[in-house]
């Protein structure tokens, strides 16, 4: 049984359709690289899943949730998906530790002891246990990011959805924040990432998909689609990633 | 009526109705703020319909003058049978006009918050009122502090209206002396003076808030 199974989504921002007809199917501790053209979708596509954009039609199903339920079924499908986005989006009125512990407290219902103690794991995890009483405005972008991830595992996820984490950042940040998710893919976490860090996507993914133009134009295992890529478009959008 | 001069015992009144201008002043701020919160929460809502009916609030209150408020309170209520004390007329049509501008300026703070903290207090979970009590009141109450108390010295300076219809604050208190004292110039600007030891250090308040603001992190 499949983790995230997407069937024939159709999504359009008005007049504009966005995602044609897609389909694709992640096993569970797979990592799924997303990766195009800026407006090809990726981001769409991964927010679909969560539920953050409706779906015009097809069917989506995630950690054992089907999407389409009403807001209590929603919310139920998203303490299963974490979601981490470009722009970290810390809560800047909150610490570190506040960050982490909020959620499971007031979504999941957990005693404030036991959620200081995930807290700690997770931000063990992510190395910045050091970090818990600071505030985010005090943190590098590497480590907020770190941060936002640590925030998402907190809530004990079976998906989770990164949309180019490390876009905002420098070369050296980005590093350490690759590793992170290096970590969560090898411990067998199932992921599905939209990225521009071709390198990464060949060593960690599992599988990558190529889309354009709101479709799946290209897909195969990551280091294949990567060595002998099919299509006249994906060969053009490798090459001009070399930088 | 022997004609009295400005001393001491007169400007011992100004001193109280100056009370009844702050007493004024704190009921339009509180009953103002409740009902202006509401409303812009309601302006802010997911249903059309309610954020309609919360903007025309808003259109119709900052659209007439405080005074047909108060008229319309005053006035209206008594011939309607109902006769109000002037300080509980005064309190209602202060509050009403209170209420207008403070949820124009919450939803503005509210809204100041980025998208980006809703979507990702939603991505946790969160419920919208959780999103609301925990993520984004939290940051515009931050940020609302500067205008607010800079609407608060619009409400001191407005509260002189009510003396229109009797209500004996600072404004009516000062033409009261001056019917009995016949000397404009001291009365009034010792009525001034007032107005201003109580404005200027709010403004002051409003400012260095919204330096700090500025300066200041996000917290
Ligand atoms: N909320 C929205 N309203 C209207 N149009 C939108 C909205 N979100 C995205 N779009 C449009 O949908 C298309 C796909 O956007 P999307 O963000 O999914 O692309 P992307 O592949 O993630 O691109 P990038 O690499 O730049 O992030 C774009 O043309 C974009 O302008
Ligand atoms: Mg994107």
């Amino acid at each position: 049984m499949p983790e995230v199974i997407v069937e024939k989504v159709h999504k359009s921002f008005g007049a504009l359709e966005v995602l044609k007809g897609v389909s694709l199917s992640v096993g569970r501790g797979e990592v799924f690289a997303l990766i195009g053209r800026s407006g090809s979708g990726k981001s769409t596509l991964l927010r679909c899943m969560n539920g953050l954009e409706k779906i015009n039609s097809g069917h989506v199903e995630i950690a054992g949730h089907t999407l389409g339920g009403d807001a209590k079924a929603l919310r139920s499908l998203r303490t299963d998906v974490g979601i981490v986005f470009q722009s970290y989006n810390l809560f800047p009125h909150l610490t570190v530790g506040e960050n982490i512990m909020l959620a499971p407290r007031i979504v999941k219902g957990i005693a404030k002891a036991e959620t200081q103690k995930i807290a700690r794991e997770v931000l063990q995890l992510v190395g910045l246990l050091e970090k818990f009483d600071s505030y985010p405005d005090q943190l590098s972008g590497g480590q907020q990011q770190r941060v936002a991830i640590a925030r998402s595992l907190a809530m004990r996820p079976k998906v989770m959805l990164f949309d180019e984490v490390t876009s905002a950042l420098d070369p050296e940040l980005t590093e350490e924040v690759l590793t992170v998710m290096e970590t969560l893919a090898r411990d067998g976490m199932t992921m599905i990432l939209v990225t521009h860090e071709m390198a990464f996507a060949r060593r960690v993914a599992t599988k990558t998909i190529f889309m354009h133009k709101g479709t799946i134009w290209e897909e195969g295992p990551s280091k294949e689609l990567f060595a002998n890529p099919q299509t006249q478009e994906l060969r053009q959008f490798v090459k001009s990633d070399v930088k | 009526m022997t004609l009295r001069t400005f001393g001491f015992n007169e400007f011992g009144f100004l001193l109280q109705a100056l009370q009844w201008t702050i007493v004024l002043t704190v009921i339009a701020l509180i009953g103002g703020g409740l009902l202006g919160f509401a409303v812009a929460l309601a302006r802010t809502s997911r249903t059309k319909a309610v954020r309609i009916a919360a903007g025309t609030y808003i259109q119709v209150i900052q659209g007439i003058p405080v005074l047909m408020i108060l008229f319309l309170s005053y006035y209206g209520l008594s011939l309607a049978g109902l006769e109000l004390p002037p300080l509980i007329a005064s309190g209602a049509s202060m509050t009403i006009y209170a209420s207008g501008y403070l949820a124009e300026i919450w939803r503005g703070c509210i809204q100041a918050v980025p998208k980006q903290q809703w979507e990702a207090s939603e991505s946790l979970a969160m419920t919208r009122l959780q999103q609301y009590r925990y993520v984004i009141l939290p940051q515009a109450v931050r940020i609302s502090l500067p205008p607010t108390v800079g609407f608060a010295v619009q409400v001191v300076k407005n509260t002189s209206i009510t003396s229109i219809i009797g209500f004996v604050e600072l404004a009516r208190a000062g033409q009261l002396i001056n019917n009995a004292t016949f000397q404009p110039f001291r009365v009034f600007i010792a009525v001034a003076v007032l107005y201003f030891v109580v404005c200027y250090p709010l403004s002051q308040l409003s400012r260095w808030l919204e330096r700090r603001l500025h300066a200041g992190s996000n917290r």
